[in-house]
C-alpha cells in the first residue's frame, strides 16, 4: 500500500487545541464563537482535503518523536480513521451553531471553559482516529476522557458532583487498570504497538494470555459502553445537551467504540480472531449489551437518559458487526458509526430543543408536543427512524450490512439479536413520536400554538435529519471508506 | 575554562554563600541578585558538563591538581551529568519563584535563608559530582544540616519535625559513614572508581557484604524508603513554602541517585543483583512503600501532607525500579529521577502561591480556586496529570519503563503496585479538583454566586511555575532522545 508523509493529520488534530487561547482572551461572546467557526471549518477543510488521497486507497503518515524503541506518536490516516474524523469534524460545526442556541437560550455561566473544554475534545478525538499505534490511541483516548470531565460537570452542583466521580471512576479507572497494563504486556510481548492487518502478534504464539488480553482492552476501552462498563453513560446525562449530543452519541462513545475496532483489526488481526475463535466471545458480550440496554432504554422516562440507554445499545452493533469477522458485517459495524452519529445527534437536539423551549425533561410531559414544536418533532421522526434502520435514513444501511453479515458468518443468533434488537428500538421510540402528534385534546399537554425553540437550536436539527435522509440516497463515501478498511 | 566546570559547580555557590551572608548585613535586597546570578552560573557549568559528556565521555576532575588516592577526584558521567542539570535547574526555578514568598513570611530573616539554601544547593551538587566515597559523606552532612536549618525556620510545630528529622538523618548518615568505614578497611582507597577496582577479588567477604547493605540501610533512611519514612510527612510539611518546595523535589531524588551509583558504579550490578539475590525482597519492600504512601495520603485531608505521602510512594517507584534487576527498570529509575524532580517541583510551588494568596494549605482552604488563580490551578492540573501518569506529561513515561522492568522481571506484584498508585492518584487529586471547581456549591446553574473575582499570585510566582509546568510535557515528549543520548550510557552494558 502507498504511503505520504505529510503533517495534515497534525495540523486537523492542533487547530482545534491552538485555538484555545483565542477563545480564553476572547471578550465578546461573538467574537468567541467566530473563533470556533474558524478551527471547526479548518479542521473540517483539512480532513476533508484528504480525502481523495484516502479513496485512492494510499495512507498519509506523520511522525512526531519516538518515545520508545518502536514506539513513536504517530499518525495514520487510512479509510477507517478519515471515515470517523470525517464524521466527527463536520458535526463539530453543526453542534458549535446548536451550542450557541442552547447555551445562550438558557443563559448558561462559564460559557467560555465550555466551548474551550469542546475545542480540547475535538482534537483528541481527532487524535484518536488518526493514531497509528496504540500508544498515541491511548494519549488522546485519555486526553479525550480528561478534556471531557469538566464538560460532564458543567453545572458545578451535587449532581454534577457525582455524576463527574461516576465518570471518571469508569472511564480513566478502565483506561489505566486495564488498558495501560494490557497494552504494556503487548508490547513486552511483541517489541511493537504498531496498528497492522495481520495484527501485532505474528511473530508469537497463540495462548490463553491471548483472551486475556483481548478482554481487557475491549472492555477497557469503556467509552464503548459495552456492559458492564456501561453505567457513566446515563450518568453523564446531567451534562448540557449539546455535549450529549455531539460527545455523548458521537465522539467519546465512538471513540471508544473506534478504539474497540482498531484493537479488534489492528492488534489482533482478524485473521488471529478467527484462528482462535475470539470473534465469538466478543460478539455474545456485545449481543447481550445491545439486548439488554434496548431493553432498560423502554423503562426510562427521562428522555436523554432513554436516549443514552438506545446509544449503549447502538454501540454495541459497532463492536458486533466487526467482531462477526465477516467482510459485511465489518462494513456494517463501520458505517454504523457514521449513521447512527447522524440519528443519534439529531434526536438529542431534539431532546434540548424541547428542553430549551418547555423546560421538559421526562418523555411523559410529552404528550401532544408535536403541535407546538412540528419541526422538531418530524425531526425526532426521522432520528429514530435512521436509529432503528428504517429506510429512507442512512441507518437502514448499516443495519442492512450487519444482518447480511451475521448470515455471511454464520451467526444466526446474531441475527435474531439484531432483529429482536429493532423491534425493541421501535417499541422505545415511536410511542414517544405517536403521543406527540396523536393524543386528544385532553390529554394535550401544550397549547394548540407553533412555539419552537430559538432558530440557532432549530437549524441544526434540520439539518443532520436532513442528513440522515442524504445519507440514504448518497451513502456511497462512508461505504466505500468502509470497503476500503475491510480489505 | 570548560575543564572547570565541575570546580565551578561546588566553588561558585560555596564562596556566594559567604558573599550572600555579608550582604546581608549591608543591603538586604542585594542578596537575591547575588543568589540568582550564582545559580545561573551553576546552571550554565552544569549544562555544559553535561554537553562535554555527551561529546568526549566521562569527564574526571582532580580537585586542586592532586590526583587520587590522595587527592579528591570529581566523576561526572552520563549519570550524574543528567542529575546535576536537574538539580541546578530546579534551585534555581524555585529561588527565583520563593522571592514573593520570603518576603511575605519572614523578610527580616531573608538573608540567611538565601545563605542557607545556596549552602544545601552546594551539598546536593557536591553529593552528585564527586567521586570520592568519603567525600560525598561530608556534602551530604553540608546538605543536610543547612537542610535542617531551612526546614525549622516554618511553622511553630516546625523546629520539632526538623529535630526529629535531624536524629533519623544523623543515623542515616552515620550508617552510611560506617558502611565506608569497612570499604576502607577492606580495600584502603575512598576514590570511588579505586574501590570499583579492588573489590571484585573482595566479593566474598563477609565485611563488603556488611559495607554494601549498611550503606544501603543509610541511604534508605535518608531518602525516606518506607517504613523509614516517618521523619519526612511533618518536617516538609511544617517548613515554609520555599523550603519545602527546594528540598521536596531534590533531597530524596539526590538519594536515590546515590543508591543508583552504589549499585551501579562502587559495587557492581552483577554483586548487587546476583551475588545478594537480596534484588527481590528490596522490591517487595518498595511494593509496599508504593502501597502504603497511597493508603497514607489517602487519609490526608491537607494538600501539603498529602503531598509529601505522595514522595513516599515515589521513592517506592525508584527503589523497586532500580531494584528490579533489568535495564529497562533502572531506566525507569533513572528517568524518574528527573520527572519526580520537576513534578514535585511543580506542585509544590502550587502550594507555595496558594499558600501565599490563601493563607492555608487544608482542603477547605482550596474553595473555588480554578476561579481565582487559574494559572496556578492550570499548572497543578499538568503536575496531577504528570504524578497520576498521564501521556504526553513526562511521568507516564518513566512509569511505562518502570512497568516495562517489572512485566520483564516477571515481579507482577510491582506492576500492580504501580498500577494502583496510579489510580489512587486520581482519586487524590480529582477529589482536590472538585473542592477546588465545585465549592462552595451553588444552585443548578451557578447564578446567584457571584463568580469570585481573579486573585492570581505575582508574576514572579507564577511565570517559573508555567515553566516547570512546559517542562514537564516536553520532558515527555522527548524522552525518546533522553533515554536513547544519555541514559543508555549511564546504564552498564552488562546490564540487560
Amino acid at each position: 500500500m502507498e504511503t505520504i508523509t505529510s503533517i495534515k493529520p497534525l495540523l486537523a488534530v492542533l487547530v482545534s487545541l491552538l485555538v484555545t487561547p483565542m477563545l480564553v482572551s476572547s471578550r465578546n461572546p461573538n467574537v468567541r464563537e467566530g473563533w470556533t467557526f474558524v478551527a471547526a471549518i479548518i479542521k473540517l477543510a483539512i480532513v476533508a482535503s484528504m480525502v481523495p488521497a484516502i479513496l485512492q486507497g494510499t495512507e498519509i503518515v506523520y511522525t512526531v518523536a519516538e518515545v520508545f524503541p518502536g514506539v513513536a506518536i504517530k499518525f495514520k490516516v487510512d479509510a477507517f480513521g478519515m471515515l470517523f474524523a470525517l464524521v466527527s469534524s463536520s458535526l463539530w460545526i453543526v453542534t458549535t451553531i446548536y451550542s450557541i442556541g442552547y447555551m445562550r437560550g438558557l443563559n448558561e455561566h462559564s460559557q467560555t471553559r465550555y466551548f474551550c473544554f469542546f475545542a480540547i475534545a475535538l482534537s483528541a478525538t481527532v487524535g484518536v482516529a488518526f493514531s497509528a499505534n496504540l500508544f498515541t490511541l491511548y494519549l488522546f483516548y485519555e486526553m479525550l476522557s480528561f478534556a471531557t470531565y469538566p464538560l460532564v460537570a458543567h453545572h458545578q452542583d451535587r449532581e454534577a458532583r457525582s455524576s463527574g466521580r461516576k465518570y471518571l471512576l469508569y472511564i480513566v479507572g478502565a483506561s489505566i487498570g486495564l488498558v495501560l497494563p494490557a497494552m504494556m504486556i503487548c508490547y513486552n510481548l511483541t517489541g511493537t504497538l504498531e496498528f497492522s492487518k495481520q495484527g501485532i502478534f505474528t511473530g508469537t504464539e497463540p495462548n490463553a494470555t491471548m483472551l486475556v488480553l483481548l478482554l481487557m482492552l475491549v472492555l477497557g476501552f469503556a467509552k464503548a459502553g459495552i456492559m458492564p462498563f456501561h453505567s457513566w453513560l446515563p450518568a453523564a446525562m446531567v451534562a448540557p445537551t449539546p455535549v450529549s449530543a455531539l460527545l455523548h452519541a458521537v465522539a467519546v462513545v465512538k471513540v471508544g467504540a473506534f478504539s474497540v475496532l482498531r484493537v479488534l483489526t489492528g492488534v489482533f488481526g482478524i485473521d488471529l480472531l478467527a484462528r482462535l475463535n475470539l470473534g465469538t466471545v466478543i460478539c455474545y458480550i456485545a449481543a447481550f449489551t445491545v439486548i439488554t440496554a434496548s431493553l432498560i432504554a423502554l423503562s426510562q422516562d427521562g428522555l436523554k437518559r432513554r436516549l443514552a440507554f438506545s446509544t449503549i445499545g447502538q454501540l454495541s452493533y459497532i463492536v458486533l458487526g466487526v467482531a462477526l469477522l465477516s467482510p459485511k458485517g465489518m462494513i456494517g459495524g463501520m458505517t454504523h458509526i457514521a449513521m447512527h452519529a447522524f440519528g443519534k445527534i439529531t434526536l438529542f437536539f431534539c431532546a434540548g430543543a424541547i428542553f430549551v423551549a418547555t423546560g421538559k425533561k421526562n418523555i411523559s410531559e410529552m404528550v401532544g408536543i408535536g403541535r407546538r414544536m412540528p419541526i422538531t418533532m418530524v425531526a425526532f421522526f426521522i432520528g429514530s427512524l435512521s436509529v432503528i434502520g428504517l429506510p429512507p435514513t442512512g441507518g437502514f444501511f448499516s443495519k442492512w450490512y450487519l444482518v447480511q453479515g451475521t448470515i455471511q458468518a454464520d451467526q444466526w443468533p446474531m441475527l435474531v439479536v439484531l432483529l429482536s434488537s429493532s423491534l425493541l428500538n421501535a417499541a422505545y421510540f415511536f410511542p414517544i413520536v405517536y403521543k406527540a402528534f396523536f393524543c386528544t385534546p385532553e390529554e394535550a399537554m401544550f397549547e394548540n400554538r407553533i412555539e419552537e425553540a430559538p432558530i440557532w437550536c432549530v437549524v441544526p436539527l434540520v439539518v443532520t435529519a436532513a442528513g440522515s435522509i442524504a445519507l440514504f440516497f448518497y451513502p456511497t463515501l462512508f461505504l466505500k471508506l468502509a470497503e476500503l478498511a475491510t480489505r | 575554562m570548560s575543564q572547570q566546570y565541575p570546580a565551578i559547580l561546588v566553588i561558585v555557590p560555596l564562596l556566594s554563600a559567604f558573599a550572600i551572608s555579608i550582604a546581608g548585613w549591608v543591603n538586604k535586597r542585594l542578596c537575591f541578585p547575588i543568589i540568582v546570578t550564582a545559580l545561573s552560573v551553576v546552571v550554565y557549568a552544569s549544562i555544559g558538563l553535561l554537553l562535554t559528556v555527551l561529546e568526549k565521555g566521562v569527564v574526571i576532575y582532580h580537585l586542586g591538581g592532586w590526583p587520587p588516592p590522595v587527592g579528591i577526584a570529581y566523576y561526572v558521567d552520563h549519570l550524574n551529568g543528567l542529575v546535576l542539570v536537574v538539580v541546578a535547574s530546579v534551585a534555581l526555578l524555585n529561588v527565583i519563584a520563593a522571592k514573593k514568598s520570603i518576603e511575605q513570611e519572614f523578610p527580616d530573616k531573608a538573608a540567611p535563608f538565601y545563605t542557607l539554601y545556596i549552602l544545601m544547593v552546594t551539598g546536593l551538587l557536591g553529593i552528585v559530582v564527586t567521586g570520592d566515597a568519603f567525600n560525598l559523606y561530608v556534602l551530604l552532612e553540608i546538605a543536610a544540616l543547612t537542610g535542617y536549618g531551612l526546614l525549622a525556620m516554618g511553622e511553630e510545630r516546625a523546629q520539632l519535625s526538623s529535630l526529629n528529622y535531624l536524629y533519623m538523618g544523623t543515623i542515616g548518615a552515620c550508617f552510611y559513614l560506617l558502611g565506608v568505614g569497612y570499604l576502607y578497611i577492606v580495600t584502603g582507597s575512598l576514590n570511588m572508581m579505586d574501590i570499583a577496582r579492588l573489590l571484585p577479588p573482595l566479593y566474598q567477604s563477609k565485611a563488603v557484604l556488611a559495607a554494601f547493605i549498611i550503606c544501603m540501610v543509610g541511604v534508605w533512611l535518608k531518602m525516606a524508603f518506607f517504613p523509614l519514612h516517618s521523619w519526612l510527612p511533618n518536617a516538609y510539611t511544617h517548613a515554609t513554602s520555599a523550603a519545602s518546595s527546594l528540598i521536596a523535589p531534590l533531597v530524596t531524588k539526590v538519594m536515590v541517585y546515590v543508591m543508583i551509583r552504589l549499585i551501579l558504579t562502587i559495587f557492581t550490578p552483577e554483586f548487587a543483583f546476583a551475588t545478594m539475590a537480596l534484588n527481590n525482597v528490596v522490591v517487595w519492600l518498595a511494593v509496599i512503600a508504593i502501597v502504603m504512601g497511597a493508603i497514607l495520603a489517602l487519609a490526608e485531608r491537607n494538600l501539603k501532607k498529602m503531598l509529601t505521602f505522595i514522595i513516599v510512594a515515589e521513592v517506592g517507584y525508584m527503589v523497586g525500579g532500580a531494584w528490579l534487576g533489568n535495564r529497562a527498570g533502572m531506566t525507569g529509575a533513572i528517568l524518574h529521577i528527573v520527572n519526580d524532580a520537576l513534578m514535585t517541583l511543580c506542585v509544590f510551588l502550587v502550594v507555595g502561591n496558594i499558600v501565599y494568596k490563601v493563607k492555608g494549605y487544608a482542603f477547605e482552604d482550596l474553595q473555588g480556586l480554578f476561579r481565582k488563580m487559574p494559572f496556578t490551578m492550570g499548572a497543578f492540573v499538568v503536575g496531577a496529570m504528570s504524578i497520576i501518569g498521564v501521556p504526553p506529561t513526562c511521568g507516564f513515561f518513566s512509569k511505562w519503563y518502570l512497568i516495562l522492568g517489572a512485566l520483564q522481571a516477571g515481579h507482577y506484584g510491582f506492576v500492580a503496585a504501580l498500577i494502583f498508585s496510579s489510580l489512587v492518584s486520581v482519586v487524590l487529586f480529582f477529589r482536590i479538583f472538585e473542592i477546588c471547581y465545585y465549592e462552595p456549591f451553588s444552585d443548578h446553574h451557578g447564578h446567584d454566586h457571584p463568580p469570585e473575582p481573579m486573585d492570581e499570585a505575582p508574576l514572579l510566582m507564577v511565570v517559573p511555575l508555567l515553566i516547570v509546568a512546559v517542562i514537564l510535557i516536553l520532558v515527555g515528549l522527548y524522552t525518546g532522545d533522553i533515554v536513547n543520548h544519555i541514559i543508555k550510557f549511564a546504564i552498564p552494558e552488562g546490564l540487560v
